[in-house]
């Protein structure tokens, strides 16, 4: 195994218990004296530091790269309009660049033939990074009304430490953010619950993360007398890590944002458990 | 002809089990699933698929291995780390290739090549379905593994929700939406008459409402707002209504936490079609408070 | 002078389209000789994104001094704008000869802003 591995928290479904896993699991790791990192990855609405109630150290604009065109040195040919797969170039009497459009690809720059095109930075977040404890911590805020968050995720990531074990907490669904979340991970944790929704969308997680040859694992938050997802698991060869109970005092301290160990001694045992699960497979 | 849409910032507080007990108690309304990326509406409301179309969306590249020179002028260009170098089994020379989840179709790579081997097709993302349900007829989708570019998808969804609306003279489109504030959540509520969000009474849920608001204020969209479960935390609900208020947005009521959700969601079934209860009150006057709320409304401009 | 019209179908005699960023047809139209020229948009239909600003290019393209539509999202307007061709506003939907005879009788405003929310992004 390695000595610090990338671990990705990821659900499908939202609001399964992502966060609180991963949170909590970071809390365990560090009270066992253990190098830990925790990296929020839902950049569009991380909720990690509510929790974990970091100390921020370092903030950074994190930006991606938008043409500006030289208008003296433009020969208006219109290359750059026709190259750009977002629309983000308009040919009229000059080139007009829509800078919110741009995914920062700089195929423009590349075919300008008069060298006519730089790029300056557009702003779509933070990046933040500092500690809770003896906790590292890192986390993006994609600023509200960007409709990208890859481009911020990668630059979380790129925060990671090397030698701390990486705790990434990703954002609920199975598209792109997702997927720029847990490319490159060592093992991908699927916490979902014991409900119809809850099922669906991790099949739908297990089917986008296949591919990607990534090692998984599930967590059955809130369970209950349902067996359903456990059965999905057996018949998919998916390793079931822990099966976290359905307990109203768990919903009532999270929603006081507050970790479990104080006031549910016995979450201990469940991350001590959960953790010895996840290194057996790494 | 109105549309309104359900979305929640964060996620997991009950947007679709809500929409599906409204799409109960709408009369004429056409339903549309907007959470592309993880639709859960179509299992409680069962639809029978009348119509499936492909969607396709963006380019994706693919280097013909036979024709690379393995020079790597590729991944040098490639801005989105989806490109990487191999080496070929027969002669142990250096070959490239694109990591389709990672490639972001902007065609970089195919204009730098400089042996053209690099294809560019266009990417069939998911499909989309116009079916027949129990509450009346539903717009719905999914979005293939990996794929991206939802916004465009979800937009699809609404615009085919409301012309099947005025083909069908129904008055009102009732769209279940994403989680969070990127391209799909935009997607899903620019231009629309009304926006719900339904939240929680936890600090997550406060803080995400928070971000969320400022979309819909940035969109200049009415915004009504419910707390789902919110005897977990009575003064969190308190805190989150009266920050709703400050921010512009009206409270329409608060439902209960109760297992019988769970429990009608297991049986397929809308909490409003399993019977009278306290959740069903709850969920039926923030129907009633959310309508009422949108008709109180200035009419709308042109 | 040269306008294009937004139209729904290939003649004027169709209602117009109310939205030019996505509109089916557009008509371009000599208000002196009355000769019209229709030009199919159904690329833009399937448009990633910015179809709006792809309908300006093509209308700046056929060389229109003014639009005559119904709404024009933000990234069009200002599309439209850069390439100084002026938006005439129809407020609902009629056949494309009745807008264009209110137009040349000065009866339909100028829009000096977007008057539609822009779409996914």
């Amino acid at each position: 195994m390695k000595p610090f591995p990338v671990i990705a928290i990821a659900s499908g479904k939202g609001g399964t218990g992502k966060t609180t896993v991963a949170v909590h699991l970071a809390a365990w790791l560090a009270a066992q004296g253990r190098a830990v990192q925790y990296l929020d990855c839902d950049v569009e609405e991380p909720n990690g530091h509510l929790f974990l109630k970091p100390v921020i150290d370092t903030t950074e604009t994190a930006s991606i790269p938008v043409p500006i065109v030289n208008a003296e040195a433009c020969i208006a040919c219109g290359k750059c309009a026709r190259v750009c797969e977002f629309n983000a170039i308009a040919m009229l009497k000059k080139p007009l660049v829509f800078p919110e459009l741009c995914h920062g690809c700089g195929a423009c720059v590349l075919v300008c033939p008069a060298g006519a095109i730089r790029e300056e930075p557009r702003a779509i977040g933070v990046v933040e990074s500092g500690h809770a404890g003896s906790i590292a911590f890192a986390q993006g805020r994609l600023n509200v009304g960007e409709p990208m968050s890859p481009p911020l995720i990668r630059k979380v990531k790129a925060r990671r430490m090397s030698e701390a074990i990486a705790l990434l907490d990703a954002p609920p669904g199975t598209s792109c953010p997702v997927v720029a979340t847990v490319r490159g991970a060592d093992f991908v944790v699927l916490v979902t619950e014991p409900t119809p929704f809850g099922l669906h969308d991790l099949s739908l997680a297990v089917d986008t993360l296949r591919p990607m040859d990534l090692p998984l694992g599930v967590i059955v938050n809130r369970a209950d007398e349902d067996r359903r997802v456990q059965a999905f698991c057996r018949d998919q060869n998916l390793p079931l890590l822990a099966e976290l109970p359905d307990d109203r005092r768990v919903a009532e301290t999270y929603a006081r944002g507050e970790l479990l160990f104080e006031r549910l001694p016995e979450w201990r045992g469940f991350f001590d458990t959960l953790w010895k699960q996840i290194e057996a497979r790494l | 002809m109105k549309e309104f849409v359900v979305i929640s910032g964060k996620g997991g507080t009950g947007k679709t089990s809500l929409t599906a007990s409204f799409a109960a108690l709408a009369r004429n309304a056409v339903l549309a699933d907007g959470d592309v990326d993880a639709a859960d509406l179509h299992l409680i409301l069962a639809p029978e698929i009348r119509r499936r179309t492909e969607f396709r969306s963006g380019h994706a590249a693919r280097i013909r291995a036979d024709a690379c020179l393995g020079c790597g002028l590729c991944a040098v260009v490639c801005r989105f780390e989806a490109i990487a170098a191999t080496t070929r089994p027969a002669d142990e020379t250096r070959v490239f290739s694109v990591d389709p989840s990672a490639c972001e179709g902007c065609g970089v790579c195919v204009w730098k090549c400089p042996v053209q081997a690099i294809d560019f097709k266009e990417r069939i993302c998911g499909e989309w379905f116009v079916s027949d349900t129990r509450h009346g007829p539903m717009v719905h989708a999914r979005l293939y593994p990996g794929a991206e570019n939802s916004g465009k998808l979800v937009h699809l969804v609404r615009e085919q929700a409301r012309q099947l609306a005025n083909q069908e003279n129904l008055d009102l489109v009732l769209v279940d939406g994403p989680p969070g504030t990127g391209c799909p959540v935009i997607a899903a509520v620019t231009g629309t008459r009304s926006v719900l969000v339904v939240t929680e009474p936890t600090v997550s849920g406060a803080h995400d409402l928070t971000r969320v608001l400022e979309l819909t204020n940035h969109f200049n969209i009415p915004t009504a707002i419910c707390v789902n479960k919110w005897d977990i935390h009575p003064e969190q609900a308190d805190r989150i209504e009266a920050a709703a208020r400050v921010a512009g947005a009206t409270p329409v009521g608060r439902v209960r936490y109760d297992k019988a959700a769970t429990a009608a969601q297991r049986q397929g079934l809308a909490v409003i079609e399993v019977g009278a209860s306290p959740l069903a009150d709850d969920i039926r006057a923030v129907w009633k408070n959310w309508i009422d709320f949108t008709s109180g409304m200035p009419k709308e401009t042109p | 002078m040269k306008v294009v019209i937004t139209s729904s179908a290939q003649t004027l005699a169709d209602p117009i389209d109310m939205h030019f960023g996505r509109a089916k047809f557009f008509i371009l139209a000599d208000t002196e000789t009355g000769k019209a020229v229709v030009h199919d948009n159904v690329q833009n239909l399937h448009a990633v994104q910015g179809a709006g600003i792809q309908s300006a290019e093509t209308v700046a393209k056929l060389g229109a001094e003014t639009v005559i539509t119904g709404s024009v999202g933000p990234k069009a307007y200002r599309a439209l704008q850069a390439a100084g061709i002026k938006i005439a506003l129809v407020e609902a939907v009629c056949p494309g000869t009745e807008a264009l005879r209110r137009f040349k009788e000065g009866d339909l405003p100028v829009l000096d802003k977007p008057n539609s929310e822009g779409h996914w992004v």
